[in-house]
Protein backbone atom coordinates (compact mmCIF):
# COMPACT_ATOMS: atom_id res chain seq x y z
CA UNK A 1 0.00 0.00 0.00
CA UNK A 2 1.18 3.54 -0.63
CA UNK A 3 1.45 6.29 2.11
CA UNK A 4 0.87 9.50 0.72
CA UNK A 5 2.49 12.51 3.43
CA UNK A 6 -0.53 14.74 3.66
CA UNK A 7 0.93 18.17 4.92
CA UNK A 8 -2.31 18.99 7.32
CA UNK A 9 -0.79 22.86 8.05
CA UNK A 10 -3.49 25.35 8.18
CA UNK A 11 -3.20 27.98 5.04
CA UNK A 12 -4.36 30.77 6.11
CA UNK A 13 -2.55 31.69 9.00
CA UNK A 14 -3.75 35.19 10.59
CA UNK A 15 -1.08 37.83 10.17
CA UNK A 16 -0.28 38.14 14.33
CA UNK A 17 0.59 34.69 14.30
CA UNK A 18 -1.85 33.70 16.74
CA UNK A 19 -3.42 29.91 16.30
CA UNK A 20 -6.71 29.92 14.24
CA UNK A 21 -9.89 29.24 16.96
CA UNK A 22 -10.86 25.59 16.85
CA UNK A 23 -14.28 24.78 16.20
CA UNK A 24 -16.82 23.82 19.25
CA UNK A 25 -19.93 23.10 17.86
CA UNK A 26 -21.71 22.79 14.75
CA UNK A 27 -25.49 22.03 13.74
CA UNK A 28 -26.05 20.23 10.63
CA UNK A 29 -29.01 20.69 9.01
CA UNK A 30 -29.87 18.37 6.06
CA UNK A 31 -32.69 19.12 3.37
CA UNK A 32 -32.11 16.60 1.20
CA UNK A 33 -33.68 12.60 0.87
CA UNK A 34 -30.99 11.35 -1.64
CA UNK A 35 -28.43 9.34 -0.48
CA UNK A 36 -25.58 11.20 -1.90
CA UNK A 37 -28.22 14.29 -0.21
CA UNK A 38 -28.54 12.54 3.20
CA UNK A 39 -24.82 10.99 4.01
CA UNK A 40 -22.55 14.23 4.12
CA UNK A 41 -24.46 15.86 6.99
CA UNK A 42 -23.95 12.24 8.59
CA UNK A 43 -20.73 12.04 7.81
CA UNK A 44 -19.77 15.52 9.29
CA UNK A 45 -22.17 15.10 11.98
CA UNK A 46 -20.34 12.24 12.99
CA UNK A 47 -17.02 13.28 12.32
CA UNK A 48 -17.52 16.36 14.20
CA UNK A 49 -18.45 14.25 17.66
CA UNK A 50 -15.17 12.17 16.53
CA UNK A 51 -12.86 15.38 17.12
CA UNK A 52 -15.13 16.31 20.09
CA UNK A 53 -16.65 18.43 18.60
CA UNK A 54 -20.40 19.26 20.07
CA UNK A 55 -22.69 18.70 17.09
CA UNK A 56 -26.65 18.70 16.31
CA UNK A 57 -28.69 17.33 13.18
CA UNK A 58 -32.09 19.18 11.83
CA UNK A 59 -33.51 17.54 9.13
CA UNK A 60 -35.90 19.30 7.25
CA UNK A 61 -38.09 18.85 4.17
CA UNK A 62 -36.59 15.59 2.28
CA UNK A 63 -34.17 15.45 5.03
CA UNK A 64 -36.56 13.79 7.28
CA UNK A 65 -36.14 10.68 5.06
CA UNK A 66 -33.13 10.13 6.87
CA UNK A 67 -34.73 9.78 10.65
CA UNK A 68 -38.23 8.21 9.77
CA UNK A 69 -38.79 4.80 10.38
CA UNK A 70 -40.05 3.12 7.20
CA UNK A 71 -37.76 5.41 4.36
CA UNK A 72 -34.36 5.54 5.96
CA UNK A 73 -32.79 2.35 4.94
CA UNK A 74 -34.43 2.49 1.47
CA UNK A 75 -32.76 5.94 0.35
CA UNK A 76 -31.41 6.13 -3.27
CA UNK A 77 -29.05 7.76 -5.54
CA UNK A 78 -30.69 9.82 -7.80
CA UNK A 79 -29.83 9.19 -11.13
CA UNK A 80 -31.33 11.62 -13.18
CA UNK A 81 -30.38 15.36 -13.38
CA UNK A 82 -27.31 14.01 -11.10
CA UNK A 83 -24.33 15.04 -13.53
CA UNK A 84 -22.16 13.30 -11.08
CA UNK A 85 -23.46 9.99 -12.38
CA UNK A 86 -22.04 10.02 -15.69
CA UNK A 87 -25.46 8.69 -16.64
CA UNK A 88 -27.33 9.88 -19.37
CA UNK A 89 -30.75 11.65 -18.30
CA UNK A 90 -33.35 9.25 -20.50
CA UNK A 91 -31.12 6.75 -19.59
CA UNK A 92 -31.10 7.08 -15.45
CA UNK A 93 -34.96 7.61 -15.95
CA UNK A 94 -35.32 3.86 -16.61
CA UNK A 95 -37.09 1.66 -14.07
CA UNK A 96 -35.01 0.18 -11.60
CA UNK A 97 -32.00 2.50 -12.22
CA UNK A 98 -31.63 4.02 -9.28
CA UNK A 99 -31.62 0.72 -7.49
CA UNK A 100 -29.37 -0.46 -9.26
CA UNK A 101 -26.93 2.41 -8.68
CA UNK A 102 -27.53 2.30 -5.08
CA UNK A 103 -26.96 -1.23 -4.25
CA UNK A 104 -23.52 -0.59 -6.43
CA UNK A 105 -23.17 2.53 -4.47
CA UNK A 106 -23.92 0.74 -0.84
CA UNK A 107 -21.59 -1.96 -1.76
CA UNK A 108 -18.81 0.18 -1.83
CA UNK A 109 -19.65 2.31 0.80
CA UNK A 110 -19.76 -0.95 3.21
CA UNK A 111 -16.42 -1.99 2.27
CA UNK A 112 -14.92 1.60 3.25
CA UNK A 113 -16.68 0.86 6.65
CA UNK A 114 -20.16 3.54 6.44
CA UNK A 115 -22.87 2.24 8.07
CA UNK A 116 -26.65 2.21 6.62
CA UNK A 117 -28.66 4.96 7.81
CA UNK A 118 -30.10 3.77 10.08
CA UNK A 119 -26.84 2.52 11.65
CA UNK A 120 -25.50 6.01 11.03
CA UNK A 121 -27.96 7.80 12.46
CA UNK A 122 -27.85 5.75 15.48
CA UNK A 123 -23.90 5.93 16.11
CA UNK A 124 -24.27 10.08 16.41
CA UNK A 125 -27.15 10.11 18.56
CA UNK A 126 -25.40 7.76 20.83
CA UNK A 127 -21.98 10.25 20.59
CA UNK A 128 -24.48 12.46 22.02
CA UNK A 129 -25.31 14.53 18.64
CA UNK A 130 -28.76 15.97 19.32
CA UNK A 131 -31.39 15.09 16.17
CA UNK A 132 -34.32 16.95 15.57
CA UNK A 133 -36.83 17.45 12.61
CA UNK A 134 -38.15 20.35 11.81
CA UNK A 135 -41.79 21.51 12.52
CA UNK A 136 -43.30 22.65 9.21
CA UNK A 137 -41.46 19.79 7.64
CA UNK A 138 -43.36 17.52 9.54
CA UNK A 139 -46.41 19.37 9.96
CA UNK A 140 -46.13 19.72 5.84
CA UNK A 141 -45.63 16.08 5.18
CA UNK A 142 -48.68 14.93 7.91
CA UNK A 143 -46.14 13.45 9.89
CA UNK A 144 -45.84 12.44 14.12
CA UNK A 145 -43.21 12.01 16.35
CA UNK A 146 -44.47 7.64 15.84
CA UNK A 147 -42.58 8.03 12.40
CA UNK A 148 -39.44 8.79 13.43
CA UNK A 149 -37.11 6.47 15.23
CA UNK A 150 -36.17 6.78 18.80
CA UNK A 151 -33.41 8.90 17.94
CA UNK A 152 -34.99 12.35 17.52
CA UNK A 153 -34.66 14.14 20.65
CA UNK A 154 -37.98 15.73 18.87
CA UNK A 155 -39.55 18.11 16.74
CA UNK A 156 -38.78 21.64 16.87
CA UNK A 157 -39.28 25.20 15.21
CA UNK A 158 -36.68 27.00 13.64
CA UNK A 159 -36.62 29.45 16.12
CA UNK A 160 -35.87 26.73 18.42
CA UNK A 161 -33.22 25.79 16.27
CA UNK A 162 -31.96 28.62 16.20
CA UNK A 163 -31.47 28.59 19.90
CA UNK A 164 -30.04 25.34 20.12
CA UNK A 165 -27.38 26.52 17.75
CA UNK A 166 -26.49 29.67 19.24
CA UNK A 167 -22.54 29.48 19.87
CA UNK A 168 -21.82 27.37 16.85
CA UNK A 169 -21.34 27.16 13.24
CA UNK A 170 -24.16 26.10 10.90
CA UNK A 171 -23.90 23.56 8.36
CA UNK A 172 -26.63 23.25 5.55
CA UNK A 173 -26.46 20.40 3.28
CA UNK B 1 5.77 20.43 31.82
CA UNK B 2 7.29 17.27 30.78
CA UNK B 3 6.80 14.29 33.48
CA UNK B 4 9.59 11.81 34.60
CA UNK B 5 7.12 9.37 32.23
CA UNK B 6 7.24 11.46 28.94
CA UNK B 7 10.98 12.24 28.82
CA UNK B 8 12.77 11.18 25.90
CA UNK B 9 9.25 10.60 24.37
CA UNK B 10 8.64 11.91 20.96
CA UNK B 11 5.38 13.35 19.99
CA UNK B 12 4.01 15.54 17.50
CA UNK B 13 2.03 18.84 17.82
CA UNK B 14 -0.96 17.42 18.87
CA UNK B 15 0.61 14.84 21.06
CA UNK B 16 0.72 11.60 19.34
CA UNK B 17 3.44 9.67 19.55
CA UNK B 18 6.01 9.96 16.68
CA UNK B 19 7.41 6.16 17.13
CA UNK B 20 4.62 3.17 18.26
CA UNK B 21 7.86 1.86 19.73
CA UNK B 22 8.82 4.47 22.43
CA UNK B 23 4.78 3.38 23.97
CA UNK B 24 4.49 1.68 27.48
CA UNK B 25 2.40 1.69 30.38
CA UNK B 26 3.17 4.81 31.78
CA UNK B 27 3.09 6.42 29.41
CA UNK B 28 -0.25 6.24 28.42
CA UNK B 29 -1.14 6.71 32.03
CA UNK B 30 0.80 9.96 31.83
CA UNK B 31 -1.09 11.30 28.20
CA UNK B 32 -4.61 10.35 29.61
CA UNK B 33 -3.87 12.32 32.66
CA UNK B 34 -2.64 15.71 30.34
CA UNK B 35 -6.35 14.65 28.78
CA UNK B 36 -8.27 14.97 32.01
CA UNK B 37 -8.87 10.82 32.25
CA UNK B 38 -6.97 10.39 36.12
CA UNK B 39 -7.09 7.20 36.07
CA UNK B 40 -7.30 4.37 32.93
CA UNK B 41 -9.81 1.48 34.34
CA UNK B 42 -10.10 -1.89 32.96
CA UNK B 43 -12.94 -0.90 30.12
CA UNK B 44 -10.47 1.98 28.75
CA UNK B 45 -7.94 -0.48 28.80
CA UNK B 46 -9.58 -2.67 26.99
CA UNK B 47 -10.18 0.40 23.94
CA UNK B 48 -6.72 0.95 24.15
CA UNK B 49 -4.79 -2.45 23.85
CA UNK B 50 -7.61 -3.09 20.89
CA UNK B 51 -6.37 0.40 18.83
CA UNK B 52 -2.84 -0.05 19.45
CA UNK B 53 -3.21 -4.21 17.94
CA UNK B 54 -5.21 -3.54 15.21
CA UNK B 55 -3.10 -0.82 14.40
CA UNK B 56 0.17 -2.78 15.05
CA UNK B 57 -1.53 -5.23 12.75
CA UNK B 58 -3.32 -3.61 10.03
CA UNK B 59 -0.76 -0.33 9.86
CA UNK B 60 -3.91 1.59 10.50
CA UNK B 61 -5.83 3.40 13.30
CA UNK B 62 -9.35 1.75 13.27
CA UNK B 63 -12.55 4.06 13.09
CA UNK B 64 -15.26 4.69 15.25
CA UNK B 65 -17.81 2.00 14.13
CA UNK B 66 -14.48 -0.15 13.92
CA UNK B 67 -13.99 0.14 17.29
CA UNK B 68 -17.06 -0.18 18.71
CA UNK B 69 -17.72 -3.41 16.88
CA UNK B 70 -14.27 -4.84 17.70
CA UNK B 71 -14.39 -3.99 20.86
CA UNK B 72 -17.29 -4.94 22.36
CA UNK B 73 -18.02 -1.22 24.03
CA UNK B 74 -20.93 0.30 22.66
CA UNK B 75 -20.24 4.08 20.84
CA UNK B 76 -22.29 5.61 23.84
CA UNK B 77 -19.97 4.25 26.42
CA UNK B 78 -16.86 5.23 24.22
CA UNK B 79 -17.69 8.72 24.35
CA UNK B 80 -18.21 8.68 28.45
CA UNK B 81 -14.94 6.84 28.35
CA UNK B 82 -13.12 9.53 26.26
CA UNK B 83 -15.06 12.76 25.93
CA UNK B 84 -13.51 14.06 23.30
CA UNK B 85 -13.26 11.83 20.75
CA UNK B 86 -13.24 8.12 21.50
CA UNK B 87 -10.70 6.64 18.41
CA UNK B 88 -8.23 10.08 18.16
CA UNK B 89 -7.97 9.88 22.21
CA UNK B 90 -7.19 6.38 22.56
CA UNK B 91 -5.26 6.31 19.33
CA UNK B 92 -3.57 9.04 21.45
CA UNK B 93 -2.92 6.97 24.65
CA UNK B 94 -2.22 4.11 22.47
CA UNK B 95 0.83 5.71 21.28
CA UNK B 96 -0.36 4.91 17.72
CA UNK B 97 -0.76 7.54 14.81
CA UNK B 98 -4.36 9.88 14.74
CA UNK B 99 -7.00 8.17 12.77
CA UNK B 100 -7.46 9.53 9.73
CA UNK B 101 -10.67 7.77 8.83
CA UNK B 102 -13.81 9.79 8.28
CA UNK B 103 -16.25 7.21 9.79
Amino acid sequence: MTTIDYDLEPRAVPATGEKPKTIEKVSIIISKGSLEGVYPGLIMANGARMEGIEANVFCTFFGLEAITKKRQDRIKVATVGNPGMHMPTLLGALPGMSWVATKMMARKMEKLDFPPVSEFVEMIADSGAGIYACKASVDMFGLTQEDFVPQVSGVITVGEFYEQAAGGEIVFT
Amino acid sequence: MTTMELVGVERDAEGFLKDPQQWNEEVAAEIAREAGIEELTPRHWQVVRLMREAYLATGESPSIRTLGKASGVPIKELYELFPKGPAKLAAKIGGIPKPRGCI
